[in-house]
């Protein structure tokens, strides 16, 4: 005699929409889960016709992929929203945007028209790392150092304890400049490996290496995500749901 | 230069603290003003964790007030953690508002709410890194007005020698009045300084300020007098009470954290005061009299609320809620005008009768029934006489049995222990009441599979109830009430699997006790407890009864007196208490009479359906009972869900 929730089943998803999101400025401390408090309540006060769960505490159907760390921005978050309701991509992003706290920004809105999962579409990420009190020169020769090697072991406190894994290989591409005497800066394209090698860990591998060690802490921002082509540049991964498919991204300064 | 922001020197400190994020402001529906258009700038503090802060609905609304006017600033503080202290402390950074990264010591006033004695040495903490003087004597022209409000300021008097002034009572207009006080004597270039401020705010019954008063003491310890010291100041300050809640509907567009809190929802609080007469209820008592909220306005706020925030869940917040004479309208409105979107709407305080459970099924139609609440506090039918807690056992199975039927899956019962007159015995019932829900319960639910929560708190005694003169039980009694209940319930085969049993270790409550009915001597050991690291007392992993204890022995047991003498002690009807000089509306004599009534197990009516009992509040203060019901009805407001208003639904519980 379990209760049953009254009424009809939800309404059938019509149609997907995928999204690309900024996390900018001091909500790069956001974490993932409120990242996704702020988007639930966000699409809720843009009155975006979110498809729902069944049963009796129905949730929004949201698929994220990936996400930033806490603590670091991002230019290049994605994720991916069912609607009851099929609505224009161009309102849904303005309107969302509107309903987001600034810096939750979002950039880009497309219907899901290409086959293929947008996860499968994603497998490296292009990072940019300030680090304040570092100067380029040391930046530099730290990483000849890691590319140099073929595995660098670090360690990272996780939920299950410490972890150890090769923050080398997952490393495809290290550029160092200077923003100026006392700020360096790295670019990075890292492919997504299990564990997932995030900017942190790169800097640990620079200090196994090199003893490489900002007394500032250094500030990571996501530039893009995609799947790695052999240039080395990553291939948009909302360009095959858009009529120009096939647009790159990211072939800047690599 | 004051009111600049000191973001860029916090940023790179955060990556070093937990939970970073509750430090960066940017919530929803906050406000960052200009520095320099302000005439007066509010900083306004809660002393805890920004988590539970932050929805903390009196700083919300005061906030939304003080920004409202085109001249004020208002931004808010929380107690920072350990971790982040640590490292404002390296970096020589103050305590900081959340808004616009502001130092607190820019502020013109530092508005503090106490919900919990327990902040007190959080706001030593928050003066400290704030860089000003944690004694209000040593303070200089130029730092904030320190002052307290919120419950625990009922009385006062342990952190009288670090605040500046008090408010009493509801904080609405007292803000306000506040401001125009100290706009005018900015304007006029400060004259008189600090002190002739903090007269001209007394002198308009605003505020009370401590320092006007003398407390001088008999030879046993016991307080001989409290008098004013000077003449043109109130000799006895009294408390704010806000009339027409409805012209007041704030907050109107609640804060949206972006980190999670303790309540992730939209609160409306439906009526503010309750005369159930629930004698150990000091909210109760110093909020009276009743002041509702009507149908259209509460339907109003809720929609506003909503639209402002994203929220998907509701609660109407107050005493008894109830108890509002248009609740069942409410409920129904509320539930049919949400029916086709996802929001929830919850009605957190509940009193045993079926009612009630008629009222929990109609804002839980879809939604899962996973437990009610209801809180008969005394075990013993003679013990809920004491407290005027007026619940048969009858009353509670049938309540209960009336859930259970409709698909609730779990009861949790909430009693005190450590009330006066307590007995083993009284505490033991407590497992016989529990044996006849669990057993009605698995005759109307039809079968054995049934829980019920047993929850468990201290009883406190605190200033201006008919309790405030008994004897606290001593942890150790209530830690042995508890372990032999403990042992009753799991000898007991027939139930002990279907109880779960929550209660805390007794001595924070003393702790509690000794601040919540201290007096000026007591400050001594708060700055003590402080300096020698105590941080966060609501907290277990941080509260440290060692520390308080001997901190008490140190700076009591000198001038003959002890935490004993302060918590123990029942006192006699004469003693002069801390806060009799503080007029909260209650006479005097009749908390005195219904004290000695409780001692002889005799109840009192509500007065809002019988006649009056004189306990004083509304001639004191000029003001009435404020209830409805108005007859209207809610509204389906255009737009939310074109389907609501064709759903036809049966079972309206008025």
């Amino acid at each position: 005699m379990a209760r049953r929730p009254e009424g009809p089943p939800p309404p059938p998803v019509v149609g997907r929409v995928r999204l690309r999101f900024a996390k900018r400025g001091r909500l790069r401390f956001l974490s993932h889960r409120d990242v996704a408090r702020a988007f639930e309540r966000g699409l809720r006060r843009a009155e975006v016709p979110m498809a729902y769960s069944a049963g009796f505490s129905p949730h929004p159907r949201i698929s994220w992929v990936g996400a930033a760390p806490t603590g670091a921005a991002s230019e290049a978050e994605y994720v991916e929203l069912a609607l009851a309701t099929v609505v224009d991509p161009a309102w849904l992003r303005a309107a969302l945007d509107a309903a987001l706290p600034p810096g939750l920004d979002v950039l880009d809105a497309v219907l899901v028209s290409g086959s293929g999962g947008l996860a499968d579409r994603i497998d490296a990420s292009r990072w940019l790392i300030r680090l304040p009190t570092v100067t380029e020169p040391d930046l530099s020769a730290a990483v000849a150092e890691l590319l140099g090697r073929d595995e660098v072991q670090v360690e990272r406190a996780t939920k299950d304890g410490r972890r150890r894994f090769d923050a080398r290989a997952a490393v495809v591409l290290a550029v160092c400049r200077a923003e100026n005497d006392t700020c360096a800066i790295l670019e990075l394209v890292a492919r997504h490996t299990t564990p997932a090698v995030r900017p942190d860990d790169v800097l640990t591998a620079l200090y196994v290496v090199a003893g490489l060690r900002p007394s500032a802490p250094p500030e990571p921002t996501r530039l893009y995500q995609g799947r790695l082509l052999d240039d080395g540049t990553l291939a948009d991964p909302l360009a095959p749901d858009r009529n120009d498919a096939g647009r790159l991204v990211g072939r800047s300064s690599a | 230069m004051s009111g600049q922001s000191l973001f860029a020197r916090l940023e790179p400190l955060l990556p070093r603290v937990r939970r970073p994020v509750q430090y960066v402001g940017g919530e929803g529906n906050s406000v960052v003003k200009p520095w320099e258009s302000a005439a007066v700038r509010w900083c306004l503090m809660y002393p805890d964790a920004y988590e539970v802060g932050l929805p903390n609905q009196g700083l919300q609304i005061l906030y939304e007030i003080l920004n409202e006017q085109p001249d004020v600033l208002a931004e808010r503080t929380y107690s920072v953690w350990p971790d982040l202290e640590e490292l404002l402390r390296e970096y020589e950074l103050p305590q900081f508002t959340v808004d616009a990264h502001r130092a607190v010591g820019d502020f013109d006033l530092l508005g503090v709410s106490f919900s919990t004695e327990l902040g007190y040495t959080n706001l030593l903490t928050a003066l400290d890194l704030a860089g000003i003087g944690l004694h209000a004597a040593e303070r200089g022209e130029d730092d904030p007005l320190v002052i307290a409000g919120g419950h625990a300021a009922f009385n006062p008097e342990p952190i009288a020698t670090f605040v500046d002034a008090v408010v009493l009572g509801d904080g609405e207009q007292a803000v306000l009045g506040i401001t125009d006080v100290v706009r005018a004597w900015k304007a006029a270039g400060r004259p008189g300084g600090r002190v002739e401020l903090l007269a001209r705010l007394a002198r308009r019954r605003l505020v009370y300020v401590p320092a006007f008063f003398d407390v001088t003491y008999r030879a046993d310890g016991r307080i001989e007098a409290v008098r004013p010291n000077r003449d043109d100041v109130p000799a006895r300050p009294s408390k704010h009470t806000l009339s027409d809640l409805d012209a007041w509907p704030y907050p109107k567009a609640p804060l949206v954290p972006l980190a999670e809190t303790v309540h992730e929802r939209m609160s409306v609080e439906i009526f503010r005061g309750c005369t159930r007469g629930c004698r150990f209820c000091q909210a109760g008592m110093i909020t009276r009299p009743v002041r509702e909220r009507n149908i259209e306005t509460v339907g109003a706020m809720v929609d506003a609320g909503l639209r402002a925030t994203g929220f998907n869940e509701v609660g109407l917040l107050s005493l008894s809620s109830a108890d509002h004479t248009e609740i069942g309208r409410i409920a129904t409105g509320l539930a049919d005008r949400y029916a086709e979107s996802k929001v929830s709407l919850s009605l957190p305080s509940t009193r045993v009768d079926a009612f009630n459970v008629t009222l929990a099924n109609e804002f839980s139609r879809n939604g899962r029934r996973s437990g009610l609440t209801f809180a008969p506090e005394g075990g013993s039918e003679r013990l809920r006489r004491v407290i005027n807690k007026m619940v048969s056992a009858e009353d509670l199975v049938r309540t209960v049995s009336t859930a259970y039927a409709h698909g609730w899956r779990q009861v949790k019962l909430y009693f005190m222990c450590g009330l006066p007159t307590e007995t083993d015995e009284d505490v033991l019932e407590i497992a016989d009441l529990v044996r006849e829900v669990i057993r009605a319960g698995r005759v109307a639910s039809g079968h054995r599979d049934i829980r019920a929560t047993v929850s468990i708190g201290g009883f406190v005694p605190k200033a201006h109830t008919p309790f405030q003169w008994a004897g606290q039980a001593a942890h150790e009694v209530t830690d042995a009430r508890l372990k032999l209940l403990r042992d009753r319930v799991r000898a007991d085969r027939e139930i002990a699997r279907a109880v779960g049993f929550r209660y805390h270790d007794g001595r924070p409550g003393i702790i509690e006790g000794l601040l919540a009915r201290g007096d000026r001597r007591v400050g001594a050991v708060i700055e003590r407890v402080w300096r020698e690291g105590g941080r966060f007392d609501g907290w277990n992993e941080h509260f440290s009864f060692g520390r308080w204890a001997a901190a008490c022995a140190a700076e009591l047991e000198p001038l003959d007196v002890s935490l004993d003498w302060y918590t123990t002690r029942e006192r006699a009807e004469r003693e002069v208490l801390p806060w009799d000089h503080l007029d909260a509306g209650l006479d005097r004599d009749w908390l005195w009479a219904d004290w000695q009534e409780a001692l002889r197990g005799t109840e009192l009516d509500d007065c809002r359906w019988t006649p009056c009992y004189d306990c004083g509040v509304c001639p004191t203060m000029g003001t009435d009972t404020q209830i409805g019901p108005t007859g209207r009805t809610l509204l389906p407001i255009a737009g939310v869900s074109a389907g609501s208003e064709a759903v036809v639904r049966g079972g309206a519980s008025t």
